[in-house]
């Protein structure tokens, strides 16, 4: 209603800084994060805004959240710990095919991070992270599988109740992961490797590199310590 | 690509759905926010005024209730069940979706913004994400009354076995379940809307707009939206094994050796004790989530009625960090009684001292910001001192709580119920309420009526007073909680009488809230028009148009040149200097 309306002000001052508009972060919160205006110089409140800290909000989001994933696994870890001193924890044979499934998250990780530095070749490399990822996913139920052949179920003892579950809630985080992976890919297939597409890659590969470093804490849990 | 600011995002949504329903403008979803908190306050109040009618006649008959409750007041006379259920209820619906949705996603969402000098939040979408994501959540937890067994009957800490044996009473079959699903859907909600009050306030602030100059109700919302991010994670995990062992066999909180019916459970080897302090570390920090924007509200209330600046602005921002660190390590003091080993408790005991030290510090600092007060008592100033009282009157409880030695005497009485009555259920109703008849003209351009907030306030207050400082004395006199009736017990014998009036203070109480409805949308469309800035206040949200249009600042952002508490300022104009004003007019001394 006030369109175009300089701000009143008590003490009938009229403040005159430069010209802003806002760009809309309505439709997607992640297309345009701030740190545009940010290094354009221009834009809402622009260079002058010199309150806030020197990263993007989409970064600084991601970063948060992925705080409460470390609390997450944080809980899950403390109660894992506790419940390992009681009396009738019986240690879970390994399924050896995790080997061949944590070699191909980490391989994953690596054909991501050579994606980001070849802008050129980046939806090839890119996908064949994502494939990794799936491919992950996909020995993870096999390693359910081979357990339940060997009569392992959730109920059986604790520590293959923790098994299920850390993995099922860690393969949750990677089935995240592969969606924002494949969102990606769809955007780099419809518009290239524009900056847009790598500011989006950027804030995966936090996620997934995340995620992987997650699991490999995870096997130290169930299997080293 | 989208580097070119958009022109459009000026306009606002023109569709009814995109304005009103799915919106993202933090405004329209902090009122959103509001208005689900008020309903769910509603319910939540109806079982308090059950539950107390319960406990003030245990043995009377209730006919016309019969019609109301078929099942759990068959025959007019209230069920055990129907009791565990009313009182699980009310702590969960008033805890989670009345104080956190109101206060801190209400308030938080609409304010945050508006006082920082933002157009919106860090992330829109998000936000009206999070809100849509806590209305199925009130609605399972609504639904859950109405399910085989009724709604859950494990208390709001939900504790094992009840929460985690499906049959062991009632309420623990699918009511409990819905509880965790609509636990896990808050969970959610609250995550999202907790990264985005920590990004906006960190990143969205306004030229100018520097750290020490945020006014204190934001300082309390970043600590809280901090605490709630690390503390509700844990308790998800707990969550999920809970699931599993109510659905999936596992035994991490059931120990072996439970029996049902003629039947022995499968479980073996869990721990009960690991739920308690899985939720005790989220329920604690929990309790600060919400008192502390609680005094963040109190603590901007002041000035604009003792027209002077707030007393000790650095040091309470330095005791909301104290305290938000030390909130995460004495969650141990609400197991004072599970049996842990004395040196563990003396831990939690210690730790729970040293944060009564920050807490004092703002305590000390809200009174001392009283000293020399020209006092305006209109209806928010009343509900700021309040809250102060029971803050005080609160806190006092506390510290017998705190200590080991004399919670173990006090932990399963009424003594408990009546200190966190005060301070979760009192600083931040009269926090919620000073806030409401405060930012009232701003988020609808009335005022609400000020007769009505003050016999809201006094009835409030005198009958808050009533029901939970008699609490107190009940716990003393060695009244257990959770009970469902204290007639088969020859030494209550002598408190009967106490507990009727205690009922008969909660009616009135709860009646007093209907004024309250009925200012609020009486108010709403025949409220006398209100002007940009009634309360002749400092913040930014007063320098907006009112009530503020989509995008909040016209074409401008307003920048920021002092702190936000410039009163009486000695050669100033006006007794008020908004946080606009340039030094060039009126000195900046901060």
């Amino acid at each position: 209603m006030s369109e175009g309306r300089g701000m009143r002000r008590p003490f009938g001052i009229e403040t005159q800084p430069p010209e802003v508009s806002w760009d809309a972060r309505v439709w997607s919160d992640l297309g345009t994060p701030p740190s545009d205006d940010h290094h354009r110089g221009g834009g809402d409140g622009g260079p002058e805004r010199r309150d806030r800290l020197p990263i993007p909000n989409a970064q600084l989001g991601l970063w948060i959240f992925l705080g409460t994933v470390t609390m997450l696994f944080a809980g899950f870890t403390s109660a894992y710990l506790v419940r390992q001193a009681g009396p009738d924890w019986q240690p879970l044979p390994r399924p050896p095919i995790l080997w061949v499934n944590t070699s191909a998250l980490l391989a994953s990780s690596v054909l991501l991070e050579i994606g980001r530095r070849r802008p050129l070749a980046l939806r090839r490399w890119v996908l064949g992270a994502t494939l990794l990822g799936v491919l992950f996913l996909f020995g993870q139920l096999l390693a359910w599988r081979a357990l339940r052949a060997q009569g392992i179920y959730l109920p059986t003892n604790p520590h293959s109740s923790f098994f299920y579950i850390l993995t099922g809630v860690h393969g949750a985080h990677v089935v995240g992961g592969v969606i924002a992976l494949l969102s990606v890919l769809a955007l780099a297939w419809r518009d290239g490797s524009g900056e847009r597409v790598l500011r989006r890659l950027a804030l995966c590969a936090v996620y997934w590199h995340f995620v992987g470093g997650l699991w490999l804490y995870l096997l130290v849990v169930l299997f080293v310590a | 690509m989208a580097i070119e600011p958009s022109v459009h995002a000026h306009e606002e949504p023109r569709s009814f759905w995109r304005r009103y329903i799915f919106s993202t403008d933090h405004k329209v979803i902090g009122i959103q926010y509001f208005l689900t908190a008020m309903g769910m306050a509603l319910v939540g109040g109806i079982l308090a005024m059950l539950i107390r009618l319960q406990l003030g006649w245990p043995e009377a008959k209730w006919p016309l209730l019969a019609k109301l409750f078929p099942r759990g007041m068959s025959g007019g006379v209230m069920n055990p069940d129907f009791y565990l259920a009313l009182i699980t209820m009310h702590g969960t619906l008033m805890i989670f979706f009345v104080i956190s949705l109101g206060l801190v996603s209400g308030f938080g969402n609409y304010l945050l913004p508006l006082q920082i000098g933002a157009r919106d939040m860090a992330f829109p979408f998000l936000n009206m994400l999070s809100y849509w994501t806590v209305v199925p959540a009130c609605a399972i937890m609504l639904a859950s009354f109405f399910v085989e067994g009724g709604a859950a009957a494990s208390g709001w800490t939900a504790y094992p076995p009840l929460s985690a044996v499906e049959q062991a009473v009632p309420g623990s079959g699918l009511g409990q379940t819905l509880w965790i699903l609509g636990m896990a859907l808050f969970i959610a909600s609250f995550t999202m809307g907790g990264l985005n009050f920590v990004t906006t306030i960190l990143n969205e602030r306004t030229r100018g707009m520097s750290m020490m100059r945020l006014p204190l109700f934001i300082w309390t919302l970043l600590i809280a939206s901090i605490l709630g991010l690390l503390a509700f994670p844990p308790l998800t995990a707990a969550a999920i094994l809970l699931l599993f062992d109510r659905h999936g066999g596992t035994s991490f909180f059931l120990p072996s050796g439970l029996y049902f019916g003629e039947r022995v459970l499968p479980h073996s080897g869990g721990s009960p004790l690991l739920w308690q302090h899985l939720f005790w570390f989220l329920g604690h920090p929990e309790v600060y989530v919400l008192i502390l924007p609680a005094l963040g509200v109190a603590l901007d209330l002041l000035p604009p009625f003792t027209r002077k600046p707030i007393f000790g602005y650095r040091l309470t921002v330095y005791s909301l960090f104290a305290i938000g660190v030390l909130s995460m390590i004495v969650w141990g003091h609400h197991m004072f009684v599970s049996g842990m080993n004395p040196y563990v408790g003396e831990f939690f005991a210690i730790g729970t001292l040293a944060i009564t030290i920050p807490s004092a510090i703002i305590g000390f600092n809200l009174i001392a910001s009283l000293w020399g007060a020209r006092l305006q008592l209109r209806t928010p100033a009343l509900f700021a001192l309040g809250s102060i009282a029971f803050f005080g009157t609160g806190g006092l409880g506390g510290i017998f709580l705190g200590n080991a030695t004399s919670d173990i005497q006090l932990h399963d009485t009424y003594f408990v119920v009546g200190h966190f009555h005060f301070m979760i259920g009192g600083v931040t109703l009269l926090a919620l309420f000073g806030g409401t008849y405060y930012w009232f003209p701003k988020m609808f351009g009335r005022m609400m009526n000020e007769r009505l907030g003050k016999i809201h306030f006094w009835l409030t207050f005198v009958a808050f007073y009533a029901v939970f400082l008699t609490q107190h004395f009940l716990g003393l006199g060695g009244m257990p909680r959770r009970y469902y009736a204290f007639s088969k017990f020859e030494f209550l014998a002598p408190i009967r009488d106490l507990n009727a009036f205690v009922s008969v203070a909660a009616f009135v109480l709860g009646v007093a809230q209907l004024i309250f409805l009925v200012n609020f949308f009486w108010s709403l469309f025949r409220g006398a028009r209100a002007e940009e800035n009634p309360w002749r206040a400092t913040t930014l949200e007063w320098v907006a148009p009112t009530p503020p249009p989509h995008g909040n600042w016209g074409e401008t952002l307003s920048e920021v040149h002092r702190w936000p508490y410039d009163y009486s300022v000695p050669g100033a104009p006006e007794d008020f200097t908004p946080q606009t004003v340039p030094p060039s007019v009126v000195e900046v001394t901060r």
